[in-house]
């Protein structure tokens, strides 16, 4: 057996001990329907930052449908202006804005049973359970991959490369010669996410022999 | 409902004929009905046969090749901005031709419900539609039509079909021509040419043109003194000027050109001297389009002023490996002009990205290809492996002078994976500060590997050492390179662990003489042939080469050239060795071809007998340089 061969069969071995046992994420990755997504936010606290927007879109296997976009602008009571600096997204400014709860309603009725792929998923994920928790709406529960921990993955094993622990969207975005003129703002991060997606889910694809949901983990 | 995506992917439609004529509001309304499909190199969109999508294709990004399967002739290239697959849909037929992913591309599919009523509505976008059936090569019907044309002007049929088809093309033009004013002197327009590396000038006034400046007319009147250098653009200029309308092709544009007896075509909106310039067709722009030839391409990559144009010329070079192999050039021919031609690549490359730096280097710099690109033994494109040595600088301006270069290298490395040359999969490009140093710090990193020979260290200096400077002052490299002859005086054993490091890949034949593939991973049961074959044999020639010190020889071939005029006992062994290298090299280019790959691996039961046969000779010779390398540098029980 390859090193490749045998680090997969353990790191397979610890996911089926460590998560409950999930025999159906053995499947071809292509066989899911993923959600991408991406939100901005007005800072960094869990507690007392917002959701300022959020970008989804759906994908199945390689093709995304433009017009199954999903890109919601929040209400603002909190404002963070430095914030807003980095992303561009002022208060009410001429957009269709809706409420907290409105919004977390239309993201988890478009989610659905879909695997939620990011860009440090937790993150994201953490912000949007606190806005559903807020509301007094049940967390998502979805499967979730991150796409700064997938890329590391199809990196050469080599004395010579040293792996970081994890990689920005920027630098996925550089390495697949990606376009970063909608970075910031959510539905384009999002857009980014999932291209980069794509091409990781190819290149392990090649690396293993009947890549699964599991390896991407 | 518009969002960021559907945007962007407006942005990008309106920019190309049919969608350039649809209304804003329509743009936008069929941009949200797109669907984003990425495709990866070799993937497939459709094959012939196949019931026809729902929706036609754009190309957005990379390249997609129609091809027809009965007799694998490749039909059209479709390159951003282009339409594919439509026909069939409008026809109510099935795919005749199979569409597959030439470089990793992402497709734009467009439903023909929602994009139909455009072609009614808009009376541009139909005439479009029926002209592009009717005359380009977007339909096979269309390549048929051509063909017959070309019947009837009695095209020479000994050139081939797709080239044949090239001259009813459009030539693509300079739609920037170099223009001067009538009051302009001859020699401001001389320096205008010098400066702008053209051969002809436009004499314009409110955008139309009154005459044109060649060398010829710079020549006759200025040179030979009939006129002063101060003589004004009006005086010398050859009037009026031939025009012609811009879509014209290339054939058409070779027999203006023929039949006026000049060597530049203006061409106006209209046709006539009376409306304004679009651009100008030089007879190199014609050249470029018709020829695969090495000056012509030589020149396209020095003029090129945007890594676009690189790229293409680069295809350009391709297309001439194609045909070497093809019809069995030399191989030592053909590596050296396509190893020029791949230089000139990356220097015309380097050359771009520096002129777009904010600044001139701080100071002195080289710019290193390592590798199979330093051997220059390159002849497909494979991953780039590169780094920079500048000079020393003060210690408080050397953070800001790494952080220059690095910002240039970024650059450069972007610009070559543009044109089709891969990241270094473990990061060895000057990119990366390991890889973008001083000289004196290089010396430093040399030395540790020199003295401290290590399994990394090796394999570092295995790929170092073939370094050969592509760009920018060589002096620094020399230095080096001399560092490097003094350090392995003082650690002899440096090259028992290079010639360990070179005997490390097994000879390529088995115990029963079979071909030893790879056991597992994604190339199972391929025969890895940079890895079994051309390793052994360019590991060999480095550590032989640099222990007769010798540095300014980077190429494999070349050092067993020179180690059998070095000695004469061993003559023979060393120039089987350079014969089967370039065997070897041949092979993998053929393969690569092929398959549109690095060539890297091959499958064996592609192979003919004869091939087998031809491959397994040049086993011999790489087990016999094993030995050698083994009884020489004291390395024991390494060889198989």
């Amino acid at each position: 057996m390859s090193g490749i061969s045998i680090s997969r069969f353990f790191s397979r071995l610890w996911r089926s001990i460590t998560e409950a046992y999930s025999d159906d994420l053995y499947q071809d990755p292509w066989k899911f329907e993923f959600v991408v997504l991406d939100t901005e936010t007005t800072g960094f606290d869990y507690y007392t930052d917002r959701i300022l927007c959020v970008g989804a879109l759906k994908l199945r296997e390689d093709r995304i449908n433009v017009n199954d976009c999903l890109e919601i602008y929040l209400d603002q009571q909190h404002y963070n202006r430095e914030s807003t600096e980095v992303h561009g997204i002022l208060k009410n400014e001429g957009r269709d804005c809706v409420q907290e709860r409105e919004a977390m309603l239309r993201l988890s009725n478009y989610i659905g049973d879909a695997i939620i792929v990011a860009h440090h998923t937790r993150f994201d994920m953490t912000m949007i359970n606190k806005a559903l928790k807020r509301q007094g709406l049940p967390a998502l529960k979805n499967r979730t991959l991150d796409t700064s921990k997938m890329y590391r993955k199809t990196l050469i094993t080599s004395p010579l490369l040293r792996k970081k622990q994890s990689y920005s969207l920027d630098e996925l975005a550089d390495k697949f010669n990606l376009s970063k003129k909608d970075r910031h703002t959510a539905l384009g991060d999002a857009y980014i996410t999932a291209l980069a997606f794509i091409r990781i889910v190819k290149i392990l694809r090649k690396k293993y022999l009947n890549l699964t949901v599991m390896d991407l983990m | 409902m518009k969002n960021i995506i559907s945007e962007r992917v407006a942005d990008f439609l309106k920019k190309y004929p049919p969608f350039n004529e649809l209304h804003e509001k329509d743009l936008q309304q069929l941009s949200q009905e797109v669907t984003i499909v990425h495709r990866d190199k070799g993937q497939v969109v459709f094959s012939g046969g196949e019931t026809a999508h729902p929706h036609f294709y754009v190309v957005h990004k990379g390249a997609v090749e129609l091809r027809n399967e009965g007799n694998n002739e490749v039909i059209d290239l479709c390159d951003e901005g282009d339409i594919f697959g439509l026909r069939p849909l409008l026809a109510k037929e099935e795919y005749i031709l199979q569409a597959k992913a030439y470089e990793e591309s992402i497709l734009y599919a467009i439903p023909i419900e929602t994009f139909k009523p455009y072609t009614q509505t808009y009376e541009e976008i139909g005439n479009f539609l029926i002209e592009s059936f009717a005359s380009n090569t977007r339909s096979p019907y269309a390549k048929l039509q051509a063909e017959q044309i070309a019947a009837v002007i009695g095209s020479n049929s000994t050139l081939d079909q797709s080239s044949r088809m090239l001259d009813f093309q459009p030539v693509s033009f300079t739609k920037k021509p170099v223009c001067c004013k009538p009051q302009t002197t001859a020699k401001a327009v001389a320096e205008i040419m010098t400066k702008k590396k053209v051969g002809s000038v436009l004499v314009v006034e409110d955008k139309f043109p009154l005459g044109i400046i060649t060398d010829k007319d710079l020549r006759n009147n200025i040179v030979t003194g009939k006129l002063p250098v101060t003589a004004e653009a009006s005086e010398i200029m050859s009037s009026p000027v031939i025009t012609y309308p811009a879509n014209l092709t290339v054939t058409q544009a070779q027999m203006a050109m023929m039949k006026s007896g000049i060597s530049h075509l203006c061409l106006t909106a209209d046709g006539t001297t009376d409306s304004k310039i679009v651009g100008v067709i030089s007879k190199n722009d014609l050249i470029v389009a018709l020829g695969n030839n090495p000056s012509v391409l030589i020149k396209a990559v020095k003029r090129a002023t945007k890594v676009k144009q690189v790229k293409a010329a680069h295809k350009g070079i391709m297309r001439l490996l194609q045909g070497y192999l093809d019809n069995n050039i030399p191989m030592s021919i053909t590596l050296k002009i396509i190893s020029e031609l791949n230089d000139a690549c990356v220097k015309q490359v380097i050359h771009i990205c520096l002129e777009k730096m904010h600044a001139p280097p701080p100071v002195p710099f080289a710019w290193l290809a390592m590798g199979s690109q330093g051997r220059r033994e390159q002849l497909l494109k494979t991953d780039q492996d590169n780094a920079i040595i500048y000079q020393d600088v003060e210690p408080k301006k050397e953070e800001a002078t790494q952080g220059y270069f690095l910002k240039f290298a970024t650059k450069v490395n972007k610009a070559l994976q543009q044109i089709g040359y891969e990241y270094c999969p473990a990061e060895m490009m000057a990119s990366n500060p390991d890889w973008c140093k001083n000289l004196a710090a290089w010396k430093l990193t040399v030395s540790g590997w020199i003295s401290n020979p290590g399994k990394e260290q090796v394999l570092l200096s295995s790929i170092f050492f073939d370094y050969n400077s592509v760009y920018g002052d060589s002096k620094l490299v020399d230095q080096l390179s001399q560092h490097i002859f003094e350090a392995t005086e003082d650690y002899p054993k440096f090259f028992y662990h290079l010639a360990e490091g070179a005997l490390q890949n097994p000879s390529p034949s088995g115990f029963f003489r079979d071909f030893l593939v790879e056991q597992d991973g994604a190339h199972k049961d391929f025969f890895d042939l940079k890895r079994r074959a051309l390793m052994p044999l360019t590991d060999a020639a480095r550590v032989l080469i640099l222990s007769q010190k010798i540095k300014s020889i980077s190429g494999t071939v070349e050092r067993y050239e020179k180690m059998a005029e070095l000695e004469e006992n061993n003559r023979e062994l060393y120039l089987s060795c350079s014969y089967a290298t370039k065997a070897l090299l041949k092979f993998r280019a053929k393969q690569g071809m092929l398959h549109h790959d690095s060539g890297r691996f091959i499958a064996l039961n592609t192979l003919s007998k004869e091939e087998k046969i031809k491959l397994k000779r040049t086993f011999k010779t790489i087990k016999e340089i094993q030995t050698l390398i083994a009884v020489r540098f004291k390395v024991s029980n390494k060889v198989v």
